[in-house]
């Protein structure tokens, strides 16, 4: 055994005093260095959740549906009917990103698809939710740039579509750019659900895939630090990817799901070998013997640390059935992948790995992960001191604009607002033949399961505003509008994973928005009857200037059980009368329109009611199944002149807003005012009777569709065409 | 006639184009694998198809690492002696890599990848894949990062004598400009076939376009073409 670690080395680590100290209890001697390596990653916030997991604990998990629950696996899994499931995810990879645009965000998309394939489902839908500074500082568009090129490299080759996305611009997200990526995957009927599990002594434990490279080492430790000026000096910490490796080892995964050669499989993210090997001991109850000098290395000399945290991505851990080795490797050779046999089960549930026999580290599995070990951290919270300033806000000190075409050519311009197809042409939104969005866009991507007459809603949402403005309103209307964008396409939520990307954990006004945020998304998510099934905690997301907006992204998928009758969002008809469904409300809180126009820093959350919400979206479903509506496209960021005006661009149609501001409203309020829980929908006039009687007074009638003509309350505001140009061509102009 | 849908490693077209020949298009198909060097009892009537994706990771040049595949040998001889070839997106790369398409496709003009709708306005009257193609505008995503077809003057100077230019990219009513033009290609052209008219290339997806559930059925047009003649 090598020599003791020093107090000095763990926390050069990234290890606590006290963490050293509960280390050297429960091994009852000093750890070595690469036990303590090993230690400092597997209790990162990033793998242990130390910081988080009280609060993750008492969000809602059960449900009639679920398959695989929250911590369960790698992934949720959800029961879809007749025998298919459906497996999600969403994961950060904001750090590496922030440091090494390209390959952060490639990896990052890497990374969540071999969450759902370990699983033995086939990725059939990509989504990823971005956050950067001001689009015109040149840092950002330096960013933006390498992500989405990056998201496009690994996704495209990959093969798996990408199929919707948010984006926000906001001056907090300048150092520390946020990017999550989702994967959604099928598994079959017949085929069974692979479980991160490793159990039977002697049973054979094989590394798959890529070599093992210094890359990405101390990744997990990296991401569970502030970002600093120094970050760049971490490069080693950002790993690097191989979209057409990944390619391979999905098509080799799935042969490998369709037999019982093995008895469990982990991809081998953050902490690498550490991680995977300890997880799926624990998980199985047993213990393992691993010979590190037995696995591919892309360089000489790894020592066994570096090997042991490496996060080289594209490989996998399988513990195999003894027996049955050859056919396993036979699978993987196949396809031209390294299948080697590293170690061996033990029923004595540790983890003991040598090199070139000698016994590098010999740690108890259990003591390693979340759920055993691994320390649980109570942080403190206050009230953040800026909310005295959000509730000073009052809409009497902000003049009413007297050229509203003026400020709506504005707001349709502002990069939140403005057309993402300078990002989402880049990305391969229809391999795979089944994304039925790119030819009928829904406010919710729905692709086809194909095989079954079933689509899979999927969406990503959170806007970060509104959080800062107020925690837990905040993220309960994330997880509204996931909800609401499936309920616009005929689906009805299912469950939903959770991407928690906050500042630092040890700043208790930080952590209060954290606490705060949990609560109200608990609360939606039982009252849209959508359980958790697991996301990602990244913590540490700020810059000199402070914490960004807190950003607990959410995504949704829910269910669309005929696909021919899925929801579009586009105005199909000239003539057909376009309505709000909700409540109209005199509210400008929060809106894109006081922040980006009229420069109100603070201001509270738009007015938002959580079972109003309900109600409307159960509202739409019901319009949606009586055939109703022609379109539906909810009111998000630039209120309900911009939800009309993206109907009818999409349509390649004009619009008359003919109601005039409705009493108590200013107009300002009444066109731009971001009020939750609205929803515009196009009636034909066949179906106008019994579209009144179906809704009452939850409808008001706004106007008609025209045929390129836009106008507003009575004014001439030009042709769809002229607006469409702006509305495309504002974020390109910043970027070619 | 059936057809034969090529696996490389990192082909990702592969499986959209046997769904839609097999199910769409009610064809017979066999999948072959890049490691085969025959192919299986087929006879001039049949059709090898590359789909598209990242053959071995389109490393080095896009397709050049596929066209030294073992299968290719069997593919040449089997376009040599008449067969029918369709190579879609990188299998149109790989056919000029391996010398049964001229030209090569480069870089888009815009250095980035492109994936969209666009409109391909039909041009040969004489390839059996355009032939019968009843609109004269058809609607066909592209989704590539090189995709800029280019070829020295003979060479194009030879492909509109002989009637070769499959497709050229142009707007719903058929107009072709520049702003057309997806990726700078010379002479807006989408697809091309060889002097014999038995192997063709395109850049655009016919098989993402089979089937209302995905909302366009463009492409159903260019498999019954081939297949009718």
């Amino acid at each position: 055994m090598q020599a003791p670690a020093t107090l000095e080395q763990a926390i050069k680590l990234g290890l606590r005093e006290e963490e050293f100290q509960e280390i050297t209890k429960i091994l009852g001697r000093t750890p070595n260095f690469t036990e303590t390596a090993v230690y400092s990653v597997m209790w990162s916030e990033h793998c242990s959740y130390k910081n988080s997991i009280t609060y993750l604990k008492k969000l809602p998990k059960d449900g009639s549906k679920i398959l695989a629950k929250a911590g369960e696996e790698n992934a949720g899994l959800v029961d879809i009917g007749d025998g298919w499931a459906c497996s999600f995810k969403i994961e950060s990879h904001n750090h590496p990103s922030a440091i090494e645009p390209f390959q952060g965000a490639a990896t990052g998309v890497g990374g969540i698809h071999r969450d759902i394939f370990t699983m033995g489902a086939r990725p059939i839908a990509a989504l990823n939710s971005l956050r950067f500074g001001n689009l015109a500082d040149a840092k950002t568009q330096h960013l933006l740039k390498g992500v989405v090129k990056g998201i496009g490299h690994y996704g495209n080759c990959f093969g798996v579509p990408t199929v919707a996305g948010e984006i926000y611009f906001e001056d907090c997200y300048t150092t520390n750019p946020l990017v999550n990526a989702m994967s959604v995957g099928v598994i079959p009927p017949g085929t069974k659900m692979i479980s991160a599990t490793s159990y039977g002594a002697g049973n054979p434990v094989f590394i798959v895939g890529s070599d093992t490279g210094k890359d990405g080492i101390g990744g997990a430790s990296f991401a569970s630090a502030d970002i600093t000026a120094d970050s760049a000096e971490q490069l080693p910490a950002v790993q690097v990817g191989d979209p057409f490796q990944e390619k391979k080892l999905l098509e080799a995964c799935m042969e490998l799901a369709k037999t019982d050669s093995f008895i469990g499989m982990q991809d081998m993210g953050a902490a690498g070998i550490a991680c995977s090997t300890s997880e799926m001991s624990a998980k199985g109850e047993h213990g393992m013997i691993i010979h590190l000098d037995k696995v591919p290395t892309r360089q000489k000399n790894m020592k066994a640390w570096e090997m042991l945290l490496s996060e080289s991505q594209e490989r996998m851990l399988v513990t195999v059935k003894k027996g049955r080795e050859q056919e396993v490797i036979d699978m993987f050779e196949k396809w031209d992948i390294h299948c080697q046999q590293i170690g061996e089960v033990t029923t004595e549930p540790r983890l003991k790995y040598y090199m070139h026999d000698e016994l590098m580290a010999d740690i108890p599995a259990e003591s390693l992960v979340l759920g055993g070990g691994a320390p649980i951290y109570q942080r403190e919270y206050s009230e953040p001191s800026y909310f005295a300033d959000v509730a000073k806000f009052d809409i009497h000190t902000i003049a009413e604009p007297t050229d509203l075409k003026a400020v709506a050519t504005d707001l349709i311009q502002l990069p939140n607002i403005a057309s993402k197809r300078w990002i989402y042409n880049q990305y391969d939104s229809m391999v795979g033949a089944a994304n039925t969005n790119t030819n009928a866009p829904s406010d919710a991507a729905v692709v086809w399961v194909k095989g079954t007459t079933k689509g899979i809603g999927s969406t990503v949402d959170c806007n970060g505003r509104y959080v800062h403005a107020n925690p837990k309103i905040g993220a309960m209307i994330a997880v509204s509008e996931c909800a609401r964008n499936l309920a616009c396409s005929g689906a009805k939520g299912m469950a939903i994973t959770n991407c928690l990307n906050f500042g630092n954990p040890y700043n208790p006004e930080v952590y209060y928005q954290f606490v705060y945020a949990l609560e109200g998304m608990g609360e939606a998510c039982l009252q849209f009857d959508t359980p958790v099934t697991g996301g990602n905690v990244s913590f540490y997301n700020q810059g000199p200037d402070g914490a960004v907006y807190p950003t607990p992204t959410i995504g949704m998928i829910g269910l669309v059980n005929d696909i021919n009758n899925k929801m579009t969002m586009h105005f199909k008809n000239v003539g057909d009368t376009i309505y709000v469904l909700g409540k109209q409300v005199n509210d400008i809180a929060c809106s894109e329109y006081l922040h980006k126009l009229c420069k109100v820093e603070l201001s509270p959350t738009p007015y938002f009611n959580l079972q109003e919400e309900h109600a409307i979206q159960q509202l739409v479903l019901q319009l949606i199944d009586k055939k109703l509506i022609a379109s539906a496209h909810d009111c998000a960021e630039g209120g309900l002149f911009v939800a009309a005006m993206e109907s009818a661009m999409a349509g390649n149609l004009g619009l008359d807003i003919q109601a005039t501001t409705p009493n108590g409203l200013r107009t300002d309020a009444y066109l731009f005012g971001e009020a939750q829980g609205r929803i515009v929908v196009s009636v034909s006039e066949e179906n106008k009777t019994a579209f009144e009687n179906a809704c009452g007074a939850n409808a008001t009638k706004l106007g008609v569709v025209t045929s390129n003509g836009i106008q507003v309350i009575g004014q001439d505001w030009g042709s769809m065409h002229d607006w469409k140009m702006k509305y495309d061509e504002a974020i390109e102009k910043y970027l070619n | 006639m059936k057809f034969g849908v090529v696996i490389f490693p990192g082909s990702n077209c592969d499986r959209d184009m046997i769904d839609a020949l097999r199910n769409d298009m009610q064809q017979e198909v066999v999948e072959l694998w890049h490691k085969d060097s025959s192919l299986p009892n087929f006879s001039k009537e049949d059709c090898v198809v590359l789909p598209g994706g990242f053959s071995y990771g389109d490393y080095l040049r896009c397709g050049a690492i596929a066209s030294q595949s073992p299968i290719m040998q069997a593919i040449k001889e089997h376009a040599n002696n008449g067969g029918k070839v369709l190579g879609v997106c990188n299998g149109f790369q790989i056919l000029c890599e391996s010398g049964l398409l001229p030209g090569a496709l480069l870089m888009n003009d815009t250095q980035k990848f492109e994936c969209k709708n666009v409109f391909l306005k039909k041009q040969s009257s004489t390839a059996p894949i355009t032939k019968t193609i009843k609109d004269a505008v058809l609607q066909i995503p592209i989704a590539h990062g090189e995709g800029r077809y280019q070829a020295d003057d003979a060479i194009i100077a030879q492909l509109k004598a002989n009637d070769q230019i499959l497709f050229t990219y142009c707007d719903a009513d058929g107009s072709v400009s520049n702003v057309t033009n997806p990726n700078g290609t010379i002479d807006y052209i989408a697809g091309i076939c060889n002097a014999g008219k038995n192997v063709f290339g395109m850049m655009p997806h016919p098989e993402r376009a089979t089937n209302a559930i995905l909302g366009n059925i463009d492409g159903t047009q260019i498999f019954e073409s081939l297949i009718l003649n």
